[in-house]
Parts: C-alpha cells; structure tokens; sequence
C-alpha cells in the first residue's frame, strides 16, 4: 500500500455498469515526508475518504475487494483514512 | 521478495474492515548497501516487527493476503520475516 492525499474527485455519466455507485477520488501519491511523489491516480474509495485527507491505497486486483462480490474493474483502491504516522 | 527497513507505523481509524486489529508498518526498500531504493510503503505486519528491523517484504496481492490470514483482504504487501543476516558471496 502506499500513502496518498485526495486531491479531487472524478465524475462519469457513461460508465462501466459494475463501477454505478463507486466513488472515484483523485490521489496524490507522497512521501513520509508529505512530498508528492509521482503522478496523481483515480481510485475507487470504499472507506468514505475526502478531498484533503490522507489516505492509504492498495494497487492492483485487490483494490477490488471491498466491492465483492461485485468485480468492479479498478487497478487502485483507497482503503484507510489515515490518522497520523510516526517515523522512528 | 525485497529486503526493507522498517522505518515507522501507520494509524488509521477508519479503514477496511479486513485491517481490523492489523498492524500497519512504513517500510523503506534498501539495497544490498542498505541505501535505500525508491519510495516508502505501507505493509501489513505478520510477524512482530519493529522500527528499525531489517525485514523481507512481498509486494503482491495474493501473497500479501496470505500472510495477513485473511482471505479477500484488499492488501497488496506484507512483512513476512525479520532478517538475522544476509551474506552476499561476491
């Protein structure tokens, strides 16, 4: 998984019918230290994350998961709101 | 399998359900050298690791969610061993 920020959303009309009722956020990967890293992706929010907050993602077939049994065809899938992190 | 650092934890409140009692690690990739090598990521814990232990990590879905013991758990990498030692012959 990897740390990220929502930085927007994204809205489609005319869409896949397995993806109807999924949210789709923009994410900002970044860093522990909060640098943006890389380019922003969409994934499907299955935890109720907002615009600002920081989030963790999973990448992959399992970004599908929460949505069982539907196979709602996602390749990225926020999966926690994140509260804090601390580096030792 | 890559060899990482462990180099902090990851607390969140609100997150799937099959996280539930998991313990999240931020995990730094490392070379042979121990220089690190790329971003950090998150892992989900299987074996009691700490801050600063050197560990073997997946990064694959499957492998991920059999560590964790929980079928369909949208995870795609785990800690599955601390490393005593690695000998490089070369």
């Amino acid at each position: 998984m990897q740390l990220g920020k929502v930085v927007g959303n994204v809205v489609l009309n005319n869409k896949n019918e397995t993806l109807s009722g999924v949210t789709l956020l923009l994410v900002q990967p970044i860093s522990s230290a909060r640098e943006p890293v890389g380019r922003v992706i969409v994934a499907a929010d299955s935890v109720g994350a907002g615009v600002g907050e920081h989030v963790f993602f999973v990448r992959g077939k399992e970004a599908s998961f929460p949505f069982a049994p539907v196979e709602v065809p996602t390749d990225a899938g926020i999966v926690g709101i994140v509260d804090r992190w601390d580096l030792g | 399998m890559q060899i990482a650092r462990v180099i902090g934890t990851v607390v969140a409140t609100q997150k799937h359900a099959k996280f539930e009692g998991a313990k999240l690690l931020l995990v730094q990739p490392i070379a042979l050298d121990d220089s690190p090598r790329g971003t950090p990521l998150l892992a989900v814990d299987s074996v009691g690791a700490g801050v600063h232990e050197k560990v073997l990590i997946v990064i694959e879905g499957r492998a991920a969610g059999e560590a964790l013991g929980r079928k369909g758990a949208p995870v795609d990498a785990a800690v599955i061993g601390i490393i005593d030692e690695v000998d490089v012959h070369e």
